[in-house]
Parts: structure tokens; C-alpha cells; sequence
């Protein structure tokens, strides 16, 4: 590949990230500013967002922490809360096949809710799509957003009120939603599996914790799409 | 920095990285049965659809979560740029909430 063509796709995958890292910023803050004032040090808060990087869990470990929760069992918690991210996973490998398995173990590190989102939906052009450099700037632009957020709220703990985050969160969601409305309008099946998806994602979140519900009604939701596969629009 | 904290990072790493490493493994180069690759063009609707609801109605205030995700509906199926839904989206769902 030429130097170009690969820095070109470096800061497409960028741009596609921003509404990520635009997300993230808010909830970073808020994130930082929690566990500081919660008695991480700054140090410890940055390190927490950029090796675990996964907001619902982080915010649970800092609460936990606060309770006196021992460390084996936030640790366990986390990582049935991060499992869902395993469906997500299989999808964004499904996607970079072509790529070596080291670039992927690399890229496998970023996949979160949001990147995984835009890495499988967003149309960036056949050209770039599902090539690593692309993903890369994907997954860094949103990378840059969350652990940059995280020190801005923890350095600024004093001052800036968590509930911030709260409020913003409305954000991702629109993204999630403005992501897949342009394939609803598209595919009769693409609204059917997602309208499905959140029924049974309503159900089920009644019965089990989130984290599950979510895994499960991805898995079912994906698997009744293919029995009206043959009435692809 | 504390011991014990970092002890409770480290093993949160670990555990959150090998779920998303492990289905890397399972894909290789040989592709995957035909049935496989239309589940997993599935994938991503049905999780959306799992991540957006209920989730978006139960913060503090879920009409302001509701106004929001209607706004982020409408704008979404205009195919606008999605930093444009989002910040419309906001927008809507703190007006909500200041005023209701």
C-alpha cells in the first residue's frame, strides 16, 4: 500500500470516530471526576480508562471501590458486564478477515459498544472499509476521546460536577440510533431485527442483569433475522 | 499509587481484553460457513436494537430520553451526520428536562 493512500485511510477511519470520541468526552469527565473524588488518584484513573477502557464497567468498579468491595469480585463483575463485548468482537473480526491476526489482537482491544457500531454500520466507502488502518483510526480517535476525558474530570474533580454525565449519555444513544435508522429505512429485515431486539432486550433486562440481557437478545435477536432471510430488500 | 488498586485495574484488563481477543481466533483466513456470515451480518442491528432500549428511557428522567431518542429517530432516517443527531438529540432532551 502506498504512504498515502494508508495515511488517507488512517484519517478517514479518524473522522468516522469523532462522533465517538464527541460521545465519550462527556462521560470520561464525568467518570474521572467520580472516581478521583471517590479516592483514585489521578494516576490510577487515567491508567483505569486506558487499560480497561469500557465506561459501564469502569463506573462500576470506582462505586465498588467506594463500598469496600473486595478486589476479586469487582474483577469478576467486570468481566461478565465486558462480556457482551465477545458477540460485538465477533462481528469486528468477521469484518477485518483480511487482516493478520496480530493487527487484529491489536484493534480487538478498542472494540467497545460505540466503535464496534461504526466499525460494522458506518459506510466510510468500499475502498476504505474493513481494512486495519482504517480501524485503527477509528478505534484511536476514540481512544484519544476516553482517556483524555478521563483526565480532564479527574484533574478538574473539584470543580466540575459528575452529573454532567448523566445528562450526556442521551448522546450515544443518539448515535446508536442515527447509526441504524438509515438501514431501517432500507431493509424491511434490518427493522424487524432490531425492533425484536428490543423487546426482547426489555423482557429479558426484567429477569437478568443488563449486561446479559443484551448478550442474549443480540444472540436471538441475529438468529430469528435469518428466518426471513429470504425476503432481503 | 496504591497496590491493591492497581492489582484491581490490572485484572479488570485482562478480563475485558480476552473476550474481545477470543473470536479472533475462531476467524481465520478460511472464511466461515455461509449461514455464519449472515448471523453475523445480523449482529449489529440486533444489538443496537438491544442497546438502545430499554436503556435510553431509564435515566433520571425518561421523557427527556424519550424526546431525545424521537429527535435522534427522525433525524436519523434524514441520513444527517451523526454528530448533527447527537447534538440536536441533546439539545431536545435537556429542553425536556429543564422544562418538564
Amino acid at each position: 500500500m502506498h504512504e498515502k493512500h494508508i495515511l488517507r485511510q488512517f484519517l478517514t477511519g479518524a473522522r468516522t470516530g469523532l462522533p465517538v470520541a464527541v460521545g465519550y468526552v462527556p462521560i470520561a469527565v464525568a467518570f474521572g471526576t467520580l472516581a478521583t473524588r471517590a479516592s483514585l488518584s489521578p494516576q490510577e484513573t487515567v491508567l483505569m480508562s486506558a487499560l480497561v477502557f469500557a465506561g459501564a464497567s469502569q463506573f462500576m468498579a470506582v462505586s465498588m471501590i467506594l463500598s469496600g468491595v473486595g478486589g476479586l469480585q469487582i474483577v469478576i463483575a467486570t468481566l461478565f458486564i465486558n462480556l457482551r463485548h465477545f458477540v460485538m468482537s465477533m462481528a469486528v473480526h468477521h469484518s477485518l478477515q483480511k487482516t493478520s491476526l496480530a493487527w487484529r489482537g491489536l484493534l480487538s482491544f478498542g472494540v467497545t459498544d460505540e466503535t464496534f457500531a461504526l466499525l460494522t454500520l458506518q459506510d466510510a466507502g468500499e475502498q476504505t472499509r474493513h481494512t486495519h488502518v482504517f480501524a485503527a483510526g477509528l478505534i484511536g480517535m476514540a481512544y484519544m476521546g476516553w482517556v483524555a476525558g478521563t483526565a480532564i474530570g479527574s484533574l478538574g474533580a473539584q470543580v466540575i460536577p459528575p452529573a454532567i454525565g448523566d445528562a450526556m449519555t442521551i448522546g450515544l444513544y443518539a448515535m446508536f440510533i442515527g447509526l441504524l435508522m438509515p438501514h431501517v429505512r432500507r431493509s424491511r429485515r434490518i427493522a424487524f431485527i432490531a425492533v425484536v431486539s428490543m423487546i426482547l432486550n426489555t423482557a429479558l433486562s426484567a429477569v437478568m442483569s443488563a449486561g446479559w440481557a443484551i448478550v442474549l437478545s443480540t444472540v436471538l435477536g441475529a438468529s430469528l433475522g435469518l428466518l426471513g432471510g429470504a425476503s432481503e430488500a | 499509587m496504591n497496590t491493591t488498586v492497581i492489582g484491581i485495574i490490572v485484572g479488570m484488563a485482562a478480563v475485558t481484553y480476552i473476550p474481545r481477543l477470543l473470536p479472533g481466533l475462531l476467524f481465520t483466513r478460511s472464511g466461515v460457513p455461509e449461514w455464519v456470515e449472515k448471523w453475523l451480518q445480523n449482529v449489529p442491528y440486533a444489538a443496537l436494537g438491544a442497546l438502545i432500549f430499554p436503556g435510553i428511557i431509564q435515566g433520571e428522567k425518561p421523557i427527556a430520553g424519550m424526546a431525545g431518542g424521537l429527535t435522534a429517530v427522525v433525524l436519523g432516517l434524514l441520513e444527517l451526520h451523526l454528530v448533527l443527531v447527537m447534538a440536536l438529540a441533546i439539545f431536545v432532551a435537556f429542553t425536556v428536562s429543564y422544562f418538564l
